[in-house]
């Protein structure tokens, strides 16, 4: 099958059909190897057990990242080749991408109050995560509400590539200004700066996070091509009783 | 295991995300039985898309 077949839904929900099963199984396996890693790291000289939170809030913070450039490659599909699998991609992402900022924002804070003494500060890094999640559920209600579902999809697009905007923002705050978050401490200029005993299960759970999310994405793709099916076959039955 | 003095942090935090993980898995596997319920449905009342209508052409 070329890849561009796939921009077929017919011949897409085959393939998603054959790969689902096989990448559920290795994303359980992965997340039960990460985790019995994570648990059996060793606790952090200056915060001590806490950072086992990390295995969790990074992970989830790449991904909010990750959702948002996939749902903007896919708002490029939509707005200038129009076309329909990459509406579908783009509007099944986004309810697992806010899912992801939202487990990145709760772990984080959580995080923050044994190590900084505060759930909360209105520092540019939170801030822009937060700015990132309100966006998230704008384009979910631009694509929940809009009563033409294509016009729905072209608005969600347009406000999607608008507020791509805020990626590099997140990723640069920690360097652009003085915040109570970390600078980078995995992906810098001259290497990690964490110990390979908890890199390694970081790194780990981020790859079955990562898996995670491609297995809910296809999952969330195959609903919404069904979804379209439901309303062409419905719209099709309406026109065969009026006539 | 020890989780130390913040172990409560540490929990709600694990908690939050199962619980998060699990209601998207819930969300995905209920709504595709829904569509394929539907579709059925709709398939049994005779009602076909378009590219159906041109495949039996």
């Amino acid at each position: 099958m070329a890849v561009i077949d796939l921009a077929n839904p017919t011949r897409f929900l085959t393939l998603v059909n054959r790969v689902l099963p096989w990448l559920a199984a290795l994303t359980i396996v992965l997340f039960a190897f990460g985790l019995t890693r994570a648990m059996s790291a060793p606790d952090d000289y200056q915060q001590g057990a806490t950072v086992k939170i990390m295995f969790l809030h990074v992970p989830a913070a790449w991904l909010s990242m990750m959702g948002w450039g996939l749902m903007s490659v896919a708002a490029l599909g939509t707005l200038v080749w129009r076309h329909p699998l990459a509406d579908v991609a783009g509007k099944a992402a986004a309810p697992i991408g806010a899912a992801f900022t939202f487990i990145c924002l709760v772990t984080g804070s959580l995080w923050g109050r044994p190590t900084w003494g505060t759930y909360w500060v209105w520092d540019a890094r939170l801030t822009s995560v937060l700015v990132l999640f309100l966006l998230y559920l704008g384009v979910l209600a631009l694509y929940w509400t809009a009563e033409d579902p294509g016009r729905g999809s072209r608005a969600a697009a347009v406000l999607t590539l608008v507020g791509a905007v805020n990626i590099p923002i997140i990723k640069f705050s920690v360097d652009w200004w003085n915040t109570l978050h970390q600078p980078a401490s995995i992906l810098r200029m001259g290497g990690s700066a964490i110990d390979p005993s908890i890199l390694w299960p970081l790194l780990i759970m981020a790859v079955a996070f990562t898996l995670l999310f491609f297995a809910l994405h296809l999952a969330a793709m195959r609903n919404e091509i069904l979804r379209r099916r439901v309303r062409s076959m419905r719209i099709i039955q309406a026109q065969e009783v009026r006539a | 295991m020890n989780l130390g003095p913040h172990a409560d942090f540490i929990v709600a935090a694990y908690a939050v995300t199962v619980f998060v993980v699990a209601a998207m898995v819930a969300w995905v596997v209920l709504d595709y039985s829904a569509q394929r319920r539907i579709l059925g449905d709709l398939e049994e009342r005779g009602v076909t898309r378009r590219s159906q209508h041109k495949d039996s052409r």
